[in-house]
């Protein structure tokens, strides 16, 4: 983990998202796919925290070496202000943080389940699955066109890809969820990354804890710094032994988690001040990798 | 910059700091997150996240959200218990280099004194912070140490039993705060921490749902400033003896310094380090640097230089 300011190289829209390209030798090269950055806010502003931004591509070879690109989904003033920065500003960043993906070690077919912006996590995580000899097929998905990052980067990196967007823009109409049983069969899947909206990755765990694969997931809860002080950005994890779970932080012991071992009705529930603890027969869960 | 932090030296009436500018409550994580973002020995102190008797899982999330000029937030007191924090996290931060207290906090009597006791000779303690913003389980109130009663009480038991200074933090909802400040100190805590964080809300109207998962919980940053130099000034004028930590709003070395003279004694740096780990040495630096400017030999002469009207000398007001 380091922190520094660096330079804006170069900024990029693409569709409804902003892609931002910073000079960042000493981050880019720790930095793993489902890890992310801590961007400091202006001063002066009313907007204090820091935004997170899981990181999309860091180079460590090449005429791009040492340089890192995240993606900004601009929803609120702190990521609006982000996607109208400029090149050559400089931003306060603190990266790489957290535990990313793991990659399997046997096994070799991945599927790639993303919505969103969360397809800028795992397009990184195909490029290294992809040097180490495994096979990646995608689901790409987004309300509309806009909103399904960079398709064609995620044609170049699959094997098979299926792209679905919720008003039918690009791709078949629907969810990643309406094709993810045909694609696992058509892929023959032993191992599923995914990165979406927390009701769909809640979806995802139940398909594969019903169909028994090995998977990891890329949550988003809302953090205050990122590197583990403030104990906001917490979701319920069972433990391995199935004695109880615990609130981890997913700054330090995510963003990546074992879907099988989130505790998502608890994590998610409309009215979470009403659902009593502790729960009764807790899934008992191998560790990864399967 | 040896002179400079030489002058930055404080003493809090037997306890010691090499800058008056703290890490406040549950803004450290567990003594092993700070190393590599900032130089912990530069930190005057380092208070802990408030432990309690048994574990905490905390509150459903979301727990946190930003408002104009703060954040409010609920961790519900996430933590490990004292047993385990005793065993993992307190030697951890002893190794931090700097002065180590302790937040503490509960719902009755009884877990305070089991808490002290647990505390009393550990390794790299340096002191007590009484947190009193819990509800308290034994009387059915919502914040325990609101109550002037009720205040002396805990203070009291935590102070006579400790071997280590105690800094009781007094609720920002008390009616009373001098009266309150007064009980306390004659209670037998050495110093006082001012304020804790008041409760707060936000709503999501799109949504139509709390912003917090807990529905309430509690706001912090710049937007206490004021809140926080207006309840320095009375109590520090009411009891000029007692060693004050002023928290809520300071981000700066300015505002340290707007604290000191105010007539607070060493100041805690909260929601800034959540967005700038470095910040409590950015602050003591700026500190530091007004110092050396106006020509003050020691954070202690800040104290009570403030110049106010004639006549301000009265009985404080609540």
């Amino acid at each position: 983990m380091k922190r520094g300011r660096a330079e804006i190289l170069s900024t990029r829209r693409l569709g409804a998202y902003h892609s931002i390209t910073l000079v960042a030798p000493e981050i880019a090269e720790r930095a793993r796919p489902g890890q992310f950055l801590a961007i400091q806010m202006p001063e002066g502003r009313e907007f204090l925290l820091r935004r997170h931004f899981v990181i999309h591509q860091a180079s460590r070879r090449g005429g791009w070496a040492g340089t890192l690109e995240f993606v900004v989904d601009p929803t609120g003033p702190g990521t609006a202000w982000l996607g109208n920065t400029r090149a050559h500003e400089f931003l306060d960043v603190i990266g790489p943080l957290g535990k990313g993906f793991s990659y399997p070690k046997r096994l070799t077919n991945c599927l790639l389940v993303a919505e969103g912006h969360g397809a800028a996590s795992l397009y990184f995580l195909a490029q290294e699955l992809i040097a180490r000899h495994k096979r990646v097929d995608m689901i790409v998905g987004g309300d509309t066109l806009e909103r399904v990052f960079k398709p064609v980067e995620g044609k170049r990196l699959s094997q098979t890809i299926e792209i679905v967007t919720a008003d039918g823009s690009l791709g078949d109409r629907g969810s990643v969820l309406d094709v993810l049983g045909d694609m696992a069969d058509r892929c023959s899947t032993e191992v599923l990354y995914a990165a979406a909206s927390p009701p769909t990755l809640e979806r995802i765990a139940a398909f594969c804890r019903d169909r028994q694969l090995p998977a990891q997931v890329a949550i988003e809860e809302r953090m205050g710094c990122g590197f583990g002080l403030c104990f906001t950005c917490v979701v319920p994890v069972a433990r391995k032994d199935g004695s109880g779970y615990d609130h981890l932080r997913s700054c330090v012991d995510g963003p990546v988690f074992n879907p099988a071992r989130v505790l998502w009705d608890r994590w998610l529930s409309d009215a979470p001040i009403m659902v009593p603890t502790p729960p009764e027969g807790l899934p008992v869960v191998r560790s990864w990798p399967g | 910059m040896a002179g400079v932090k030489r002058s930055l030296a404080v003493d809090l009436v037997g306890l010691g700091l090499s800058t008056p500018v703290m890490i406040a409550s549950g803004c450290a994580g567990t003594g092993r997150e700070l190393a590599g973002l900032v130089d912990t020995r530069r930190i005057g102190a380092i208070v802990t996240r408030s432990i309690t008797l048994r574990p905490r899982r905390g509150d459903p999330t979301p727990r946190i959200g930003e408002t104009p000029s703060g954040i409010i937030w609920s961790t519900g007191m996430q933590n490990p218990g004292i047993e385990s924090f005793l065993a993992e996290e307190l030697p951890r931060f002893a190794k931090a280099g700097t002065a180590i207290i302790v937040s503490i906090t509960g719902g009755t009597l009884e877990e305070y004194v089991r808490l002290t006791s647990l505390l009393q000779g550990k390794p790299g303690l340096a002191a007590i912070e009484v947190r009193l913003s819990e509800p308290d389980d034994e009387l059915d109130r919502p914040i325990l140490g609101a109550h002037l009663e009720r205040a002396i009480e805990i203070v009291g038991a935590v102070a006579r039993m400790s071997l280590v200074p105690v800094f009781a933090k007094l609720p920002a909802v008390a009616t009373d705060l001098v009266e309150l400040a007064r009980g306390v100190v004659r209670a037998g805590a050495h110093g006082l921490t001012l304020l804790d964080a008041p409760l707060a809300m936000s709503v999501d109207a799109e949504t139509l749902r709390p912003g917090l998962g807990a529905v309430t919980g509690w706001l912090s940053g710049p937007a206490l400033k004021p809140v926080t130099l207006r309840a320095v000034f009375d109590v520090a004028r009411a009891l000029p003896e007692t060693p004050i930590l002023a928290v809520g709003g300071v981000r700066s070395g300015e505002d340290a310094v707007e604290m000191l003279l105010a007539g607070a004694w060493a100041v805690q740096v909260g929601t800034a380090t959540l967005i700038d780990p470095a910040a409590p040495v950015e602050v003591a630096r700026g500190l530091a640097g007004y110092l050396k400017e106006k020509r003050f030999g020691s954070p202690a002469e800040l104290r009570g230089r403030l110049r106010v009207p004639a006549g301000l000398e009265g009985p404080v007001r609540a």
